[in-house]
């Protein structure tokens, strides 16, 4: 796989099956669905318990507007992801570009993602910090490694579009 | 009032309706003004996430905030390391505002009173 900062955007090119499926992923991977854990952490609360009425309040008015930021979001990312349709048996490397002005609904999107898979694994900071772990042998560690190529793809964007700094996670 | 307007002084009759409800606006005023000052020890705290990237972090502060990238990234530290940090004080209204806007980029922020 290869990152390239185009004029107008970010190219991976020579994007194995594998990986491109996991791109394809992300859509469906930002759903909070059947997870009341990962629906808790992407619609936090905006204060402790005690504030009853302004959470409730944050419950009407604010989570309706998070939602739609969020489907958005989604929704760009899931459009841009169409390039990588084509004939589903053939296993050739394919390319993705992602267009400069939609890098701010792609880290919205991946960042919604990782913290949704996240949540449903419950992985412990130890686990998304160790970068020795060993080879994929489970669906947890598929989504481990998920969570880490997302974050591998936000370092780009930030860095590349969005002309920020990189570094581990916080 | 009615008396007034018959015998021919409905023109000063307008006149002090006029100035009755322009008295009653600067009371109104007066008192948002008052619970403003009430609100006025709320922070907005941004708690840690192992999830979310250091650089994501800092962009995010930098972008809500207006902070330059040293403060930016010595806040994000502090939530590192710490666990939290205080990133603003001030009015409710703008606090809920930040808090909202933290919550968009999908970090861990809360509003606080100040004890």
């Amino acid at each position: 796989m290869d990152i390239c900062r185009r004029k107008n955007g970010l190219e991976i090119s020579d994007l194995d099956p594998f990986l491109a499926e996991l791109l394809r992923q992300i859509p469906a991977s930002t759903s909070v669905e059947n997870s009341p854990a990962a629906k808790q952490r992407i619609f936090s609360a905006p204060a402790n318990e005690a504030q009853k009425e302004m959470c409730s309040e944050w419950k009407a008015y604010v989570r309706p507007e998070l939602q739609q930021l969020f489907r958005t979001a989604t929704e760009t990312v899931a459009a841009d992801l169409e390039q990588l349709n084509g004939n589903e048996k053939s296993f050739a490397n394919r390319t993705l570009l992602i267009p400069a002005k939609h890098a701010e609904a792609w880290l919205n999107a991946l960042n919604q993602a990782r913290l949704s898979i996240a949540a449903r694994n419950e992985f412990t900071e130890g686990e998304l910090g160790d970068n020795y772990r060993s080879p994929i042998g489970s669906r947890r560690d598929l989504s481990l490694f998920q969570v880490n190529f997302y974050g591998f793809l936000q370092e780009f964007i930030l860095r590349e579009l969005l002309g920020c700094g990189e570094g581990p996670s916080a | 009032m009615l008396g007034m307007a018959q015998s021919g002084w409905t023109l000063t009759v307008n006149t002090i309706d006029i100035s009755a409800s322009t008295v009653a606006d600067p009371t109104i005023e007066k008192s948002t003004e008052s619970e403003q000052e009430l609100d006025v020890p709320w922070q907005v705290v941004v708690h840690n996430d192992p999830v979310n990237l250091m650089s994501y972090v800092t962009m995010v502060f930098q972008r809500v905030f207006g902070y330059p990238r040293e403060k930016a990234e010595r806040h994000m530290l502090e939530v590192h390391q710490q666990g939290r940090s205080i990133l603003w004080s001030g009015v409710r209204e703008r606090a809920e505002l930040y808090v909202q806007q933290l919550h968009g980029y999908l970090l861990l922020a809360t509003l606080e009173k100040v004890n």
